[in-house]
């Protein structure tokens, strides 16, 4: 190496910054499903026996049906999901070229239902729009994550990791004290994953219920006892977006199941 | 609403097999002994009883409790005579009520 090429490296370290010394290799990341019980993993893998796929259907349902009178469908813009929405949730959260506001999936289905469809748009959580989450996920099971950084959401990556390494609430905890340093080792009764957000919208059986990657988030942090960003907050979005370049690359399993 | 799946087998059958039939619905399955953060009781919202008709003719028939999972999964044997269609009613709390039908096709052997 050139002295110049070997002084150019190091100002390209010193500009970049370390990685993380708990950064999880490629080669050892694992998601939710190959970290939870055999079980469980049968329950995803049968399409009848996997409760999440109650809402796809649901979500197929709200996808093809008129809102009102001269209102659209979804399906009359989109066209047939399974081929025009084939890997899109796999690319979000995205930036929205017209106005430049980043939006998460139920975001982006939001502002369809109130700016396209004209209709009052369904509330984070509800049942609704878990099952249009639901619904396009399903047509982007196996696509590889897209990497966030890739579609310029640099800036947000890196809030999103701050996020990530900042601790909060009573317990001062970060995400990145449990899910890149001690992943695999228990809490409680379970193991801890390395929290790649692969399947969700998914089906949690300590829920009962399908939920999204919010409700995981609002979750973590009121185990923590830290008081939870409100629903749909720039925070999380920021938090997904460096959650999804952490997991860049991994197939989407959703709508998975998780215990 | 409430949204069902009913899953017949896939592979051809004939007069006198034996088939499996699948069943799952949307239901919270609300036990009735929980509370909200406030202590107000969370009232009781189960579904009460799931029956099975194929032609008509009651085939499978059970009751449901409180301890029974969300979204619950229903499987049991029927034994294909001919041609016919099967009706699947859950009732539950509240007036619940959902009615799917599907048809199985037995093969002329």
């Amino acid at each position: 190496m050139t002295r110049r090429a070997a002084l150019a490296l190091a100002l390209g370290c010193l500009l970049l910054g370390p990685a993380p010394a708990d950064e999880i290799h490629a080669s050892q990341r694992l998601s939710g499903y190959d970290m939870m019980g055999a079980e469980a993993q049968a329950m995803q893998r049968d399409d009848f026996a996997n409760p999440a796929m109650l809402a796809v259907k649901e979500g197929e349902g709200l996808w093809n049906a008129v809102p009102g009178q001269g209102r659209p469908s979804c399906q009359s813009c989109h066209g047939n999901a399974a081929a025009s929405m084939k890997g899109v949730a796999a690319r979000y959260p995205a930036r929205e070229a017209s106005t430049g506001r980043v939006l998460d999936l139920p975001g982006q289905i939001q502002t369809c239902q109130s700016e396209r469809q004209g209709i009052a748009p369904a509330a984070r959580e509800s049942a609704a729009l878990l099952a249009l989450e639901a619904f396009l996920a399903m047509q982007s099971r196996g696509a590889p994550l897209a990497s966030p950084r890739a579609r310029g959401l640099d800036d947000a990556v890196s809030r999103g990791e701050a996020l990530y390494r900042q601790r909060f609430g009573q317990l001062d905890l970060s995400c990145a004290q449990c899910h890149s340093q001690n992943w695999g080792r228990s809490l409680g009764g379970t193991r801890i994953p390395q929290a790649h957000p692969t399947g969700y919208p998914l089906f949690r059986m300590e829920w009962q219920a399908i939920g999204s990657l919010q409700r995981r988030f609002r979750n973590c942090m009121t185990g923590i006892r830290a008081e939870p960003f409100p629903p749909g907050a720039a925070e999380w979005i920021d938090l997904e977006i460096y959650l999804k370049e952490r997991a860049a690359g991994m197939a989407m399993d959703a709508p998975a199941v998780r215990p | 609403m409430a949204t069902a799946m009913i899953l017949l087998p896939r592979t051809v059958i004939r007069a006198g097999d034996v088939v499996m039939l699948k069943a799952m619905i949307s239901h919270p399955m609300e036990t009735g002994f929980r509370r909200t953060e406030t202590g107000g009781e969370i009232p009781r919202n189960i579904i009460r009883q799931f029956s099975c008709r194929y032609m008509g003719e009651l085939v499978f028939s059970c009751d449901f409790h409180p301890a029974i999972a969300a979204n619950p999964f229903l499987s049991f044997p029927v034994i294909a005579a001919r041609t016919g269609p099967l009706e699947f009613v859950w009732r539950g709390d509240n007036g619940f009520l959902h009615r799917e039908q599907a048809m199985l096709q037995v093969a002329a052997s």
